[in-house]
């Protein structure tokens, strides 16, 4: 209801920006028609010096704990190459739009960012219903995602980038680990959405294949700040270890009454894979304490190029803020895009494409090489452990960056799932 | 029997914060015929109130007990002010207060994430409200979170005072009148303005306190409000307009219902089944659990 009156606005807006850019258009003829003949696809606008991207998060609602920090990374990347000169001699523009937490919103973003600026590439989402309502509006448009989070797997667009990890990048490794040290009977816990549920699938399926009992499975909506039952059912299962897929702020909720519950790390561990760092920050040390997060990056990361990141962001938003996995994945993705486009060296989404496979990168995590098959990245997987700074402390890592795999063809009990 | 202790008891803490969040609005709404949309941002401004405090007071103890009085100072200064500055010339068309609060709502949300940005805040709960006590102990111990059981006093002490106030203050005695005559008050020497402004500064104060409640359940955000809203409205509606008692019951049986059904499917089943008992019930009380008997014809 109260979405209607902005709607109506936004479309006038829309339509009154359209009409400007094909006045413009056909005044000046700058334009470059980016992506060869076909009349369904993107224009670039590439003109001047300067070339512009989308930035695509949510800047408020229930995601914005998560995705502010995205859009923070992204625009230090920019910040960076714009300092050494910028991408095929042009200076990266961004254009900022806020999702809002809200898919439909998502979407008609994204067709506003590819529509009427223009934009050579888009990075952003975090949630997968984003994801899945934006996917569509890219693929239509011939328009390139570069899409930073962790993710269920199972997809797989000719216009999307995934630089997050897929399921046997994370999520399985998780369960690899839970398994290594004991713990047999598994609560799980999720947002109600697309991520949590088909991630639930693929562990219920692993835990049939591995000798593991699931408990109980429960979802509340996103956003959903009333956790008590939850809470109680998770403690009367006597379960070894809870599988946590909750989103956004939901988590403070969740963890404020796991701790009333009188559950904590030490008698049953919460393994989470959408809070990291920041997230860490905001709900507060006392309740997270020694749970367990499964990722490919943590701000305590070694190596040279994590340091720089490290220091680089501090410098730019404040020395409190920490780093996460998908800032991290955020972050490398603007410089693979800009390797792909300068191998390529155009901007065409096509030809960007046919680039990518091979590309690497000196990311914080790690080197990175994109597998042009399935446009995702090699990443390694890492568990850690919430310390009491606030920080996390890597307990566990896969050793070297593990190929990604996101139908799971390489496992035989996930046949079926997709 | 664990379970179903610990579950009615979770459906009794449910139920203190349902109460909460409706008292205030059962005397806007339910005495005063005002449907005030924007209730649920009294609310919030109560939660931020409590974390403006926290920034600037150290204890975190200290600053929740701070910020039940200020709170609702707050929420109910700002309930005056729209009282004085729009609702009081909306009196005898009580749907139009529907839309116009409904904007002053959007306007409060906009200017809490003007003030305090679009991202959920949180505020930390004192050390002596994160443990649990054990009720009882053993194999399968039954255990309350303190939390809760702050939410359950403040309920209660909120419900008493107010009942306390309508039955036995001279104040109560003329928002009674009011509420049962205008005109007849009115005549009889009752400065019915000042009483609706004042009524309207304690329900609305009493939102601040439901609110400074709720950061000890979750975070605190601009849209807080509009989630609460409507379990406010359904709890007073099923209630009986302008029924107290009506109010407090309803409250800890949708509470206990919802959390039992929680307990045995899954949050969306449990709220569908909630709602659907509510239809049900309104076939066959449309006028709620209790009804005003008064002696007017209409």
């Amino acid at each position: 209801m109260s979405s209607v009156p902005s709607i109506h606005r936004r479309r006038l807006l829309a339509g009154t920006a359209a009409l400007a850019a094909v006045v413009a258009l056909s005044a000046c003829g700058a334009k470059t028609d980016a992506a060869d003949s076909s009349d369904k696809a993107a224009k670039i606008d590439a003109s001047g010096d300067t070339v512009k991207v989308g930035l695509l998060n949510s800047l408020s609602g229930t995601m914005a704990i998560s995705e502010v920090t995205v859009r923070n990374s992204l625009l230090l990347a920019i910040q960076e190459i714009n300092a050494k000169g910028g991408v095929l001699g042009k200076k990266i523009k961004p254009i900022s739009e806020d999702g809002a937490s809200d898919w439909p919103t998502f979407a008609e973003k994204a067709t506003k960012l590819i529509k009427e600026d223009g934009v050579a590439a888009t990075f952003g989402c975090w949630t997968s219903a984003s994801r899945k309502a934006v996917k569509p509006v890219f693929e239509k448009n011939k328009s390139l995602l570069f899409y930073p989070v962790q993710y269920e797997g199972l997809e797989e667009s000719p216009y999307i980038f995934y630089t997050g990890a897929t399921t046997n990048q994370q999520i399985i490794p998780a369960l690899d680990y839970l398994k290594s040290q004991g713990k047999k009977k598994l609560y799980l816990v999720g947002s109600d959405y697309v991520f949590p549920r088909t991630a639930n699938k693929e562990i219920k399926a692993y835990a049939k294949a591995n000798g593991m009992t699931i408990l109980g499975e429960d979802y509340a909506p996103l956003g959903s700040t009333e956790f008590s039952t939850i809470a109680n059912k998770v403690k009367a299962s006597k379960a070894d270890a809870v599988f946590n897929t909750l989103n956004g702020d939901s988590n403070v909720a969740f963890f404020k009454e796991y701790k009333s519950a009188g559950l904590s790390a030490a008698t049953m561990p919460v393994v989470s894979v959408s809070i990291a760092e920041e997230e860490v920050k905001s709900i507060g040390t006392q309740y997270l304490e020694g749970q367990l997060t499964a990722w490919n990056y943590y701000q305590t990361t070694p190596g040279a190029a994590n340091t720089t990141f490290v220091k680089a962001y501090k410098a730019k938003y404040g020395a409190d803020k920490p780093t996460s996995d998908p800032m991290e994945a955020a972050y490398t993705s603007v410089y693979l895009w800009k390797a792909m486009v300068e191998k390529a060296k155009s901007f065409d989404p096509e030809k960007v494409k046919a680039a990518s496979d091979g590309i690497t990168f000196d990311a914080p995590e790690g080197l990175v090489t994109v597998d042009g098959a399935s446009q995702h990245i090699y990443k390694t997987a890492r568990i850690g452990k919430i310390g009491s700074d606030g920080l996390i402390e890597q307990v566990w890592d896969s050793g070297k960056p593990i190929k990604p795999d996101p139908f799971l063809k390489g496992y035989s009990w996930a046949s079926g799932l997709s | 029997m664990t379970v179903i202790l610990g579950q009615t008891f979770t459906g009794i803490s449910i139920g203190a914060v349902l109460l909460l969040i409706a008292l205030g609005l059962s005397l806007t709404f339910g005495q005063m015929n005002v449907i005030n949309m924007a209730h649920g941002e009294f609310i919030m401004a109560g939660a931020y109130t409590t974390y403006v405090l926290q920034k600037s007071i150290s204890g975190a103890g200290i600053s929740l007990l701070v910020a039940l009085p200020v709170a609702f100072l707050v929420s109910g200064a700002l309930g005056a002010l729209l009282e004085w500055l729009l609702i009081r010339r909306l009196y005898l068309r009580p749907l139009d207060t529907l839309l116009v609060t409904w904007g002053v709502s959007l306007m409060l949300q906009q200017l809490a994430r003007d003030i305090f940005g679009a991202p959920n805040v949180q505020t930390r709960a004192p050390d002596w409200l994160t443990g649990n006590i054990t009720l009882i102990g053993g194999d399968d111990p039954l255990t309350v979170a303190n939390s809760r059981l702050f939410i359950l006093g403040l309920a209660v002490a909120a419900v008493v005072a107010l009942s306390l106030t309508l039955r036995l203050t001279p104040l109560g005695r003329r928002i009674r009148a009011v509420v049962q005559s205008r005109d007849l008050a009115e005549v009889s020497g009752i400065s019915t303005s000042r009483v609706d402004r004042t009524a309207f500064f304690i329900g609305s104060g009493l939102a601040g306190v439901a609110g400074v409640a709720l950061t000890l359940v979750g975070p605190i955000g601009p849209t807080m409000g509009t989630n609460v809203i409507i379990d406010a409205f359904l709890v007073i509606v099923v209630g009986g307009i302008g029924q107290l008692r009506g109010t407090v019951i309803v409250a800890f049986v949708l509470g206990v219902l919802q959390s039992v059904l929680e307990y045995s499917t899954t949050v969306s089943v449990a709220k569908v089944l909630v709602l659907v008992a509510i239809v049900a019930f309104l076939q066959w009380r449309p006028q709620g659990l209790y009804t005003l008997r008064t002696r007017s014809l209409v």
